[in-house]
């Protein structure tokens, strides 16, 4: 994705200047204020409010573009099953961890089908938050991820691996689908 | 058995569970052979551990404000061990401290050889 750019009047291209305090931001930093002081009194919400307002100007970043839709249901399985497989690869790790001193590992190429970048991103996390896999590298030009995958014993069960981080996204995708004006022909 | 003994008895559980994987997190660093596999082992069943030992704390004290403190420190716990494991992985694989004799794939060293050194991605 490209930067989105402004023409100036003279004809020269800039980028696009976006504006530092945006509401969502301001919303989650003024809960982070209000967790950390532990109370909603209408004094520490304001308080809360105008550190987040600071907070955007002093560090402002680009905005996030969900670009996508989001399918409740699914997004409750997609939450479901990745539980689930933190608490299978966690004691699957902890089995090799004290059962075996000795582990093959490997480390996978994984072609992600989306050329979002929200997409890439949050499978990307995703893969981390679960054990027994790290991503050790990730190409944002060809959507690539490497992932270091630990107890690898061959060729076979790295494919295994592959597939099943594609399942992944697949359900990404289905839970948040991209908006149609959003998709990039590939 | 009241509300309030449940409560406490699946609080310990998830306590020592917690305590558990922290553990064997530990041995982990200790028995792997190198240094991606010991990530694996250091940085993984502890945010399971850490998120165990949470709620476990939760269920015990059962205070609004401190429960709020508390998923505060899990999603900033997911947020940050995500970062960086990604970039001690990333760092510690350009910088060739990785056993190639333990890898029975590897689909990076081909594709980093062919392209010259640079800092961006």
């Amino acid at each position: 994705m490209s930067p989105v750019t402004r023409t100036r009047r003279d004809g020269t291209s800039r980028p696009a200047r976006h504006r530092a305090v945006q509401l969502p931001a301001v919303v989650v930093l003024t809960l982070v204020w209000l967790a950390l002081w532990g109370s909603v009194a209408p004094l520490y919400v304001l308080g809360g409010v105008l550190v987040a307002v600071g907070t955007c100007l002093v560090f402002p970043l680009p905005p996030v573009d969900l670009a996508a839709r989001v399918r409740p249901l699914l997004l409750l399985a997609l939450l479901g099953r990745f539980l689930v497989d933190v608490v299978r690869a966690s004691v699957q790790v902890s089995r090799v961890v004290l059962t075996r001193g000795h582990v093959r590992n490997a480390v996978v190429a994984v072609d992600l089908e989306s050329s979002s970048d929200f997409v890439l991103t949050l499978v990307a996390a995703m893969l981390s938050l679960v054990p027994g896999s790290v991503v050790v590298e990730a190409r944002r030009s060809t959507h690539t991820l490497y992932l270091h995958v630990l107890d690898v014993p061959d060729a076979e069960a790295a494919e295994a691996f592959r597939r099943s981080a594609l399942e992944l996204e697949q359900r990404v995708l289905a839970a948040l689908p991209p908006r149609a004006s959003e998709e990039v022909p590939a | 058995m009241t509300w309030t003994v449940a409560l406490d008895v699946a609080a310990a559980a998830c306590l020592l569970t917690g305590a558990l994987l922290a553990l064997v997190a530990a041995i982990g660093v200790l028995r792997m052979p190198d240094l991606l596999s010991r990530m694996h082992a250091a940085t993984k069943p502890q945010v399971l551990g850490t998120v165990l030992v949470v709620l476990g704390v939760g269920l015990r004290l059962r205070d609004p404000s401190t429960v709020a403190l508390l998923a505060l420190v899990v999603v900033l716990q997911m947020t940050t061990s995500v970062v960086s494991s990604h970039l001690i992985g990333r760092a510690s694989f350009r910088a060739g401290q990785v056993r190639h004799d333990l890898l029975v794939v590897d689909e990076l060293s081909e594709v980093l050889d062919h392209e010259e050194p640079r800092g961006a991605p």
